[in-house]
């Protein structure tokens, strides 16, 4: 078959050049001593020379010389320094690095375990944020450090190495350099103490340099390096889409479970992987026994899911009934939905003779597997296998045991009443329906107790020789043998039945679930409500204190909390670091993991819409089972999804209202044009009309000339209100706050109204010692203007025009009632847009802005305008200023 | 109306406002003199010696507060500022520093011949008759006696000293600034004590406090007697 390049993996390709992500080079060794940081700071010292601008995030000299002297001449970053157990530890300063943001950084140790209390666990985390952040890194380590070479130094050397780091982080790495040194000059070194040892582990380094050893490792990592450089070249050709001996596409499948053993299954399917140039994947099957299991054994599965994936795997959990039958047809279902061609299982571990009972996994893969390879792994040692559940502990509660033994009691007392009447045989036929009752009602246990009590019963009443377990017929013993087997068939159907309804109960719960949230979040109507909706969801259905959390303007605010969940400065720096990186941190993840709640991104096609905290449990729990993190995550996907419709909708709102700003200054422009060219249109006929007919009389030359300076004052006022309007929508009005008379404040705007005011009575009443009243005098001048001129526009000519000024709960309130036509209620409260005028004869002039800037006005003073239909009649307007305090 | 040949220097950098004030004021007798700018003006005050000066704030050069200040140091001729509506902070500056009067752009001739006419006044008399009379209002200064419509009003020792400072700048806008200084002396600057005693004041020598006819407002800046 012909392998042409993938588009996907030049697309990869191409993203990886843009996503300009730092380079790692990794200066490998196979132990200590062997010059790993002195070959890293020549190099660093090289790239120097070049221009690059090179910085020491971490060195360990260990005091020599040597590599002492290459450390000067470059710049040095401070380190961070960590308070533990009242020891000041010194760390990488990852944030430093990322703030300095040099073009190369120098990191020593890249297997080093940080102090706790720091962001990641390890340093090689670390790095990986660094790298992440644009910037190279160079880093030493020895190969003993490597995880899936974990177990073989374990093995060569009998030193256990505690400080792994994943393999995948070495096949990110851009570049490895070995830096080799053959074993004899090692020992020379170590002799003349140019190693560094630690005093207090110098006999395990003693024993841990002996020449094997070195040999070994030695041969290790010349092996990795080796095989590193296939991988590169294997890249390069992909890189150039050069055609050649492309590997086959092997997909490797390894079908974990608790035992102990599969650690070593996955370190094997990944050093198999490693030789295939193969994909890997990890499954664990869950069977519905997983629930009983104890925690400790969930944790491992846990744990060694984890494992395979730092060793490059990607890790799946399926669930399946309890029959072997059912696991073996799911792994081969989901194998060949992954076009698996290779499934990596261990050697079971069991006697033969239960294998031939209950049936053996491996032989029904096998089996069923059709092409895909089956491999079985065994191990060398014996392992130190826990032993399975006590098979004797008993699977149901006691009394179901005391019922089955009563209703074979009771298919005895049966039997004795009619025994004379019927068969003996048939006899037999009460005992079978106990059992069959027992199987189907009460367990396996039970059922079996059932059986083994009937027939020993049977025999002893009821065949003969009577009162003796002796039996003289053998077509008793088929009976016997029926029997029991029965009840062990039906107790086994039923129990599986049980166990799928279970199941089905359970994903039927799930769903539920799933279709209530998604209900829910579909009839939110807004980003608040959908919120507090996902929250709730997630509190009832995972009994845990929930946090969403946004971003607003570089940070992140959480907009739905638990009543009792408070997030300190150290919580929002985590959710932050999720939402930046749409990775989980926080509990029981590698990232942070002393946050107090564990932190998913909300992540949908478009990118992170935010942040999803989650507490500890409110019930005495434990970590979260698999199911229901499959679960929560479904449901960050639908909150997720929700958040980002919410989000859409709000642009889409902003657009709507931006097409009505739009129209809003359209209407602006035909407002404006028209009301400045009506009083210009005045005051030039007046003008040309005075310059041309000198023979006018008096009376019509007064008239005119008045006409035109009302006209010029209006014009005037339109101007002001312009300017103020403009002023209040820039937010560039400054309040002058002086404490100001209502009293002065209604006859000051009285008198600028002048004789536009002169066709309507106006009534003033503002109470004796009435306080004063902190306020911008001129401003609020004009708003009393703006609302009287409306009163006075809007009601009949003579009519009773009410200023009155009042205390309303620690407030001063204004009303000025007018007995106009009012307004009609849809209109009550957009009288105070701009340009709204309620529609009206054409005698009514204006552009509308006035009610709209006395709100702007009031507003800025922290007060209250509003309309409000009179009774009898008319209109209010009313408008409230806080009082000083 | 007023001495005929009396100078007049109107300082505005819009050459349309001067050419108005030039026929609006040469028609009234005056002698009119102009200047665009801020170091024009002051020159043009040496030259001409006008006797009142009408100075618009916005100049181009330096502003109208700070000609104000300048002619302050060495000349008492009255200067009526021209300014627009949303310059409060600017008008109470200039009337602070020595200006004697405002007029708010746009303004009518009469307006301004009235301001004209007050800050002409205080020049002539010296301001020391015993008795002040407009209008419905006496002050009789030696006797310390207020009638409105020839009743007798009792105020408060505050109350007169306020309405005293008023009379004797009648028709001329006084800044609460001054106004603070002048009844209570330097360093007083409780605007709420000011505007306590302006309403009771005028709650005694108004018939109609809400549309007062003696003591008017200037919103922003001060009062003024009315003449």
């Amino acid at each position: 078959m012909e392998h042409r390049p993938d588009p996907d993996e030049l697309l990869k390709n191409i993203q990886s050049e843009e996503n300009k992500r730092g380079r790692l080079k990794i200066f490998l060794g196979y132990v200590a001593g062997v010059g790993k940081t002195y070959a890293m700071l020549e190099a660093a010292h090289q790239r120097k020379a070049q221009g690059v601008d090179v910085v020491v995030g971490y060195i360990e000299t260990h005091k020599r010389a040597e590599t002492e002297e290459l450390v000067e001449g470059l710049e040095i970053l401070p380190r961070k320094q960590v308070e533990y157990h009242n020891v000041t530890l010194t760390e990488l300063d990852v944030d430093g690095v990322i703030q300095r943001k040099p073009q190369l950084v120098l990191v020593d140790e890249f297997a080093h375990t940080n102090a706790p209390g720091s962001r990641h666990p390890k340093r090689y985390q670390d790095v990986q944020e660094i790298l992440s952040a644009g910037i190279d890194v160079y880093t030493t380590l020895n190969i003993q450090h490597l995880e899936s070479l974990n177990d073989i130094v374990a093995q060569v050397t009998g030193v256990i190495v505690r400080e792994t780091i994943p393999d995948r982080v070495i096949d990110e790495a851009a570049e490895i350099e070995v830096i080799d040194l053959p074993p004899d000059e090692l020992l020379v070194r170590l002799q003349e103490g140019k190693v560094y040892v630690p005093d207090q582990a110098a006999r395990a380094i003693q024993k841990f340099f002996r020449k094997g050893n070195l040999t070994a490792l030695r041969e290790m990592s010349l092996r990795r390096a080796a095989e590193r450089v296939d991988d590169q070249m294997r890249a390069y050709m992909q890189t150039r889409a050069i055609q050649g001996i492309w590997a086959a596409g092997e997909r490797l499948l390894v079908c974990i479970s608790p035992s102990p053993l599969s650690e070593r299954l996955v370190r094997t399917t990944r050093r198999l992987a490693d030789e295939l140039n193969a994909e890997w994947i990890a499954l664990y099957v869950e069977t519905p026994q997983f629930a009983s299991m104890s925690s400790e054994k969930r944790d491992r599965v846990a744990g060694i899911l984890q494992l395979a994936e730092d060793l490059g795997a990607r890790s799946y959990i399926l669930s399946a009934g309890s029959s072997m039958d059912a696991v073996t047809q799911t792994i081969i279902e989901f194998a060949h939905k992954n076009n698996i061609t290779k499934i990596v299982t261990g050697k079971p571990l069991r006697p033969r003779w239960q294998e031939l009972l209950r049936g053996s996994l491996v032989d029904m893969l096998i089996h069923k597997s059709g092409d895909i390879d089956v491999y079985v792994v065994t191990s060398s040692d014996k392992p130190s296998f826990p032993a399975e559940e006590n098979p004797l502990k008993l699977h149901s509660p006691i009394y179901r045991y005391v019922l089955s033994l009563f209703l074979v009691a009771l298919a005895t007392v049966t039997g004795f009443f009619i025994g004379g009447r019927i068969e003996q045989t048939n006899l037999v036929m009460l005992y079978l329906l106990t059992v069959v009752v027992s199987a189907i009602y009460l367990g396996r246990g039970p059922a079996i107790l059932a059986s083994l009590a009937g027939v020993l019963v049977f025999d002893f009443l009821f065949v003969t020789p009577y009162y003796t377990f002796a039996v003289s017929d053998t077509q008793y013993i088929i009976v016997f043998v029926a029997l029991f087997l029965v009840g062990m068939v039906i107790s086994q159907l039923t129990a599986r039945a049980s166990e799928q309804a279970e199941a089905a109960r359970q994903r039927e719960a799930e769903t539920a679930e799933l279709y209530d949230l998604s209900r829910d979040l579909a009839s939110s109507a807004n980003l608040e409500s959908i919120l507090h909706v996902f929250k709730k969801h997630l509190e009832q259905t995972f009994s845990r204190t929930i946090a969403v959390l946004l971003p607003e303007e570089n940070r992140m605010v959480a907009y739905a909390i638990s009543d009792n969940l408070k997030l300190n400065d150290e919580e929002m720096a985590v959710a932050d670091w999720v939402y930046r990186h749409a990775e989980p941190a926080g509990r029981h993840t590698n990232t942070l993991p002393a946050a107090q709640l564990r932190y998913l991104p909300l992540k949908t096609s478009k990118g992170v819409m935010g942040v999803l905290g989650v507490g500890k449990p409110n019930t005495a729990n434990t970590d979260l089972t698999s199911a229901q993190r499959r679960l929560m995550e479904s449901f960050a996907n639908q909150g997720a999804q929700a958040i980002e419709r919410a989000l859409l909708e709000e642009q889409n709102r902003q657009m709507v209202l931006l097409q009505s700003a739009e129209k809003l200054q359209n209407a602006l422009l035909n407002s404006i044009s028209h009301d400045l060219r009506t009083p210009l249109v005045a005051i030039t006929g007046a003008l040309s009309a005075l310059d041309e007919n000198h023979k006018m009389d008096e009376p019509a030359r007064n008239a005119l000339i008045e006409n035109a300076r009302g006209e010029a004052e209006r014009l005037n006022r339109l101007v002001g209100n312009l300017l103020n309007m403009t002023r209040i929508e820039s937010g560039a009005i400054k309040l002058h706050r002086e404490p100001g008379d209502v009293q002065d404040l209604i006859g000051t705007a009285l008198e600028q109204l002048g004789k536009r005011a002169e066709h309507h009575q106006i009534k003033v009443n503002v109470p004796a010692n009435f306080p004063l009243i902190s306020m911008d005098f001129t401003l609020m001048a004009q708003v009393i203007v703006n609302l009287l001129e409306n009163a006075i526009k809007y009601s009949p000519e003579d009519s009773l025009i009410e200023v009155a000024a009042s205390l309303v709960d620690s407030k001063a309130r204004l009303q000025i009632a007018d007995r106009g036509a009012g307004i009609p209620f849809e209109d009550l409260s957009r009288v105070f847009d701009k340009f709204y005028r309620v529609q009206r004869p054409e005698s009514v002039s204006g552009t509308g802005l006035g009610l709209s800037i006395s709100k702007g006005i009031v507003e800025a003073h922290g007060g209250q305008i509003r309309a409000l239909n009179r009774e009898g009649g008319g209109t209010i307007l009313e408008v409230e200023l806080p009082l000083d305090k | 109306m007023t001495a005929p040949n009396q100078r007049v220097l109107v300082v505005d950098d819009e050459a349309p406002i001067r050419r108005y004030l030039r026929a609006a004021l040469g028609a009234q007798g005056f002698a009119v003199y102009e200047s665009a700018s801020g170091e024009e003006a002051l020159q043009a005050v040496l030259s001409h010696r006008p006797d009142i000066i009408i100075l618009d704030l916005g100049l181009p050069d330096i502003d109208g507060i700070e000609v104000t200040r300048r002619l302050r140091e060495w000349s008492q001729t009255p200067i009526i500022i021209l300014s627009v509506r949303e310059a409060e902070q600017d008008k109470i500056a200039a009337l602070d520093v020595g200006a004697d009067d405002y007029l708010t752009k746009p303004f009518g001739t009469g307006e301004l011949l009235a301001r004209m006419r007050v800050a002409l006044r205080k020049q002539l008399s010296v301001a020391n008759e015993p008795v002040f009379q407009s209008s419905g209002l006496t002050v009789d200064f030696s006797r310390r006696l207020v009638k409105v419509e020839d009743k007798e009003i009792q105020l408060t020792p505050t109350e007169y000293d306020l309405l005293k400072v008023l009379v004797t700048h009648a028709g001329k806008v006084i800044t609460h600034h001054q106004l603070l200084r002048q009844v209570w002396g330097d360093g007083y600057d409780d605007m709420h004590i000011l505007r306590v005693n302006i309403s009771n004041l005028r709650g005694k020598i108004e018939p109609d406090p809400s549309r007062p006819t003696y003591i008017h407002t200037e919103p922003g800046v001060g009062y003024r007697l009315k003449v």
